[in-house]
C-alpha cells in the first residue's frame, strides 16, 4: 500500500550488519582466561586515565599504588601486588590470592560485557514496543477522540513485539542453560554459599523464570494480535461498532493484566541481576521508562511519516499532545526514580543503600547524567507551549529522552553483571546499531500492510477535527 | 466604547465557534464573548494575544523555590542543625534529596496560589463585584457574543446572527 524509498529499505540492513559484525568481533575478542585480562588491565592503566573504561579501576589502582609506594615504585596494579620488595611470604602470598581472586571478578564482567550490552539494546527496543502497546490500549480503554488518526502508527510499532520479545526470551534462555551469567542467581554454586538467594529460589529459579517470561510474552501478544485484527476489521465493517467495542474490552482486560505481567516482569528481567536488593516500585519505575521511550518513538515515526508526505490528516495539535505526554511522562519518571532513591538514601539501610553506592561511585557520569537527559533536558525545552509544535524541537528531544532511556536500562543493567569494567564501546553501539536496524526494518515493513488511515474508527470525525 | 450593542446566544459552544468564525470573515466588530465554561481554541479564533500568565507562574515558581531553600537552610542547617537520616553532615548540598519534596511543593504551592491572584486581579474580580455579563444564563448554559451594533443596520445583523445559529439576538443601547 504505502511504500517507502530504498534508502529507508537499506538503512536497517546496513545497521543489522554492521551491528553483527560489531558484536562477532567483541564477542571473539572477550577475554578467556586470567592471563589476558592481566594484559588488558595493564595496557589500559599505560594507556593513561582518560577512558572512561578505565576511570573507576585507575583510582583503584592508584590507591594500591599509594599503599605500596614506600616500598615499590612500580605504579601497575600486577606488579605491585606481586611486590618485590615486600619481605614477608605470607603477606606475599595473600597478596597474590587477593589478586587472582580480583583477575577472576575482572575477566567474569568481561566475558559479560557483550552479553549485557546485546541485552540491554534488546530490552530496550522490545519495551518501546510494549510502551506503544499500552499507550495505545489506553486510547481504547479511555474512549479518546483525539488519537484515532495515530492508531496505525501505534499499531506498526507494536509489530516489533513479537521479535523483539523472542529475542530477549532466547537471551534469557541462554542465561537459563549457563551459556552466559547474566544472571548470578542462576548459578547453583552462588546459591549454594548464599541464604537470601536459597530463600528466594522459590520464585527465582530457572524453570519458573523461563515459564513467566514466556507467559507475559504470550499474553501481551496475544492482546496485540485481537487488537490489530479488530482494529482492521472495524474498517470493514464499521456498522454497529461490533469489532469497535470488542477493541474496547480487549484493551481493558489487557491492561489489568499488564499492569501485573509488567511488575513482575521488571522483578525477573531487570530487579534480580541484584538478587539481594528489592525495591517495590521498581515496576512503575520500568514501566514509566518505556512508556514515554514509547510515546516518544510515536511521536517521532509521525513526524517522519508526515515529512514524506503521508498522513496528512494529522495536525500540529495532534503532535503538541504527544509533546506533552512525552512531558508529562518524563516528570512521571523522575518522580518514581527520585521516590525510590529518597527513601533509600534516607534509610541507609546497608542490604539497600548498596544499589545506589555502586552506582554513584562506579557510575557517577551515566547516573546523574540520565537525570539531566531524563528531567532537566525535556523540563525546561519542552514548558514552552509553543515548542511542542516545532517538529524540530520535538525530534531532538526525542531523541535526547531515548538516549536517557537507554542509559537508564544501562544503569540498571551493568553495574550487577560488568561492575566497573563498564564503558560505551563497540559492543554497545554495535547492539543498539543491531536492534535499531531490526526495529527500523520490522516497523516500516509493518506501516505497508494497512492503510494510514483508518476508515471505521467511530472517533475518527473527532480526531480530524482535533484542535487545540 | 460602543454606543449600540447586539447580544447573539447559543446554545452549543461548536455553534458558537462556527459564528464566532463568521463574524470575523464579514469583519464584525466583537466586543467580547461570554461562555459558562472556557472553550478550547475560542480565543485564537478570536485574535486575543496569547496569555502572559505562564510567564508569571514560571516566576512565581522560581519564588517558591528560592522561598524553599531559603527557609529550610536556616531552620535545618543554621539555626538549628539537625541531623538528617543518620548523616550529621549539617551540610544543605549534602542533604538534598530529603529537601527536594518541600523545595517541590513550595515551587508548586507558590505558583499556583500567586497565579490565581493574579488572574483575578488582572480580571478585575473581587468578593461582591457586581458581575458584568449581559444575562445571567451564560453562566448556566447559554453562549453570547457581544457585537459592536453602532454602524450596521439591525436587521441585517439580526438575520446574519440568526443565520449563524443563534437562539436569540437583542439589541442594548449604551
Amino acid at each position: 500500500m504505502n511504500t517507502f524509498k530504498n534508502n529507508i529499505k537499506i538503512l536497517p540492513l546496513v545497521l543489522m550488519v554492521l551491528g553483527i559484525i560489531g558484536l562477532a568481533i567483541s564477542f571473539s575478542s572477550a577475554p578467556s582466561s586470567t592471563e589476558e585480562v592481566e594484559q588488558i588491565l595493564a595496557s589500559q592503566h599505560h594507556g593513561g586515565h582518560g577512558a572512561s573504561h578505565g576511570d573507576a579501576h585507575a583510582a583503584d589502582h592508584d590507591s594500591h599504588g599509594d599503599a605500596h609506594k614506600a616500598e615499590s615504585h612500580h605504579a601497575a596494579h600486577g606488579e605491585d601486588a606481586h611486590g618485590h620488595n615486600t619481605h614477608e611470604v605470607t603477606v606475599q602470598d595473600e597478596a597474590h590470592t587477593e589478586h587472582e581472586k580480583h583477575l577472576h571478578h575482572v575477566l567474569h564482567q568481561l566475558q559479560n560485557k557483550p552479553w549485557a550490552a546485546l541485552y540491554v539494546a534488546a530490552f530496550f527496543f522490545f519495551m518501546i514496543a510494549l510502551g506503544v502497546l499500552v499507550f495505545y490500549a489506553i486510547q481504547f480503554a479511555a474512549q479518546a477522540g483525539w488519537s484515532p488518526l495515530l492508531f496505525r502508527v501505534m499499531e506498526a510499532i507494536t509489530a516489533y513485539l513479537l521479535p523483539g520479545g523472542i529475542i530477549v526470551f532466547i537471551i534469557l534462555a541462554l542465561s537459563g542453560f549457563h551459556l552466559n551469567h547474566l544472571f548470578v542467581w542462576m548459578d547453583s554454586e552462588v546459591v549454594a554459599h548464599d541464604e537470601l538467594l536459597q530463600g528466594k529460589q522459590g520464585w527465582l529459579n530457572v524453570p519458573a523464570f523461563l515459564i513467566r517470561a514466556a507467559l507475559y510474552l504470550i499474553a501481551w501478544n496475544v492482546y496485540r494480535h485481537f487488537a490489530v485484527k479488530f482494529s482492521r476489521k472495524q474498517d470493514e465493517e464499521p456498522a454497529g461498532n461490533v469489532w469497535y467495542k470488542k477493541s474496547f474490552k480487549a484493551a481493558a482486560v489487557f491492561l489489568v493484566v499488564f499492569i501485573y505481567s509488567e511488575s513482575m516482569m521488571s522483578w525477573d528481567w531487570i530487579m534480580s541481576f541484584d538478587p539481594h536488593w528489592f525495591s517495590t516500585l521498581f515496576g512503575w519505575y520500568v514501566f514509566a521508562s518505556m512508556f514515554v521511550s514509547g510515546i516518544t518513538v510515536i511521536a517521532l515515526t509521525t513526524i517522519f511519516l508526515k515529512s514524506k508526505g503521508y498522513l496528512a490528516k494529522v495536525n500540529n495539535s495532534h503532535l503538541h499532545d504527544l509533546a506533552k505526554f512525552m512531558f508529562g511522562i518524563s516528570i512521571f519518571w523522575t518522580y518514581l526514580w527520585f521516590s525510590q532513591f529518597m527513601l533509600i538514601w534516607y534509610s541507609d539501610i546497608p542490604e539497600e543503600v548498596t544499589y545506589f553506592v555502586t552506582r554513584i561511585n562506579d557510575y557517577t557520569l551515566p547516573f546523574f547524567g540520565m537525570v539531566a537527559l531524563n528531567l532537566v533536558f525535556p523540563l525546561l525545552v519542552l514548558m514552552n507551549s509553543d515548542f511542542k509544535r516545532i517538529n524540530f524541537i520535538i525530534v531532538t528531544v526525542g531523541i535526547v529522552i531515548l538516549i536517557g532511556h537507554y542509559i537508564d536500562i544501562y544503569n540498571m543493567v551493568m553495574p550487577a553483571t560488568v561492575g566497573v569494567s563498564w564503558s560505551i564501546g563497540l559492543p554497545e553501539i554495535s547492539a543498539v546499531a543491531l536492534f535499531l536496524g531490526l526495529f527500523i526494518f520490522v516497523v516500516t515493513k509493518a506501516l505497508t500492510k494497512a492503510d494510514l488511515e483508518p476508515s471505521g474508527n467511530p472517533y475518527l470525525e473527532e480526531s480530524k477535527h482535533f484542535h487545540y | 466604547m460602543a454606543s449600540k450593542v447586539a447580544h447573539a446566544y447559543y446554545l452549543d459552544d461548536e455553534v458558537l465557534m462556527d459564528a464566532v468564525k463568521a463574524c470575523k470573515k464579514k469583519h464584525y466588530h466583537i466586543e467580547d464573548v461570554y461562555t459558562p465554561f472556557p472553550v478550547h481554541g475560542l480565543d485564537k479564533v478570536l485574535g486575543l494575544p496569547h496569555t502572559r500568565l505562564a510567564i508569571c507562574a514560571f516566576i512565581y515558581g522560581l519564588i517558591g523555590l528560592t522561598v524553599a531553600t531559603t527557609m529550610m537552610n536556616f531552620i535545618m542547617i543554621e539555626d538549628w542543625p539537625q541531623n538528617i537520616g543518620g548523616k550529621p553532615s549539617f551540610s544543605y548540598i549534602e542533604n538534598l534529596p530529603s529537601f527536594i519534596p518541600i523545595m517541590f511543593e513550595l515551587t508548586v504551592f507558590f505558583a499556583a496560589h500567586l497565579m490565581v491572584i493574579t488572574f483575578y486581579m488582572r480580571s478585575k474580580l473581587w468578593p461582591f463585584k457586581k458581575a458584568e455579563n449581559p444575562n445571567e444564563r451564560t453562566t448556566d448554559d447559554l453562549f453570547c457574543i457581544e457585537l459592536d451594533a453602532s454602524h450596521v443596520e439591525e436587521s441585517e445583523l439580526d438575520a446574519f446572527l440568526k443565520l449563524t445559529g443563534a437562539e436569540e439576538v437583542n439589541f442594548k443601547n449604551q
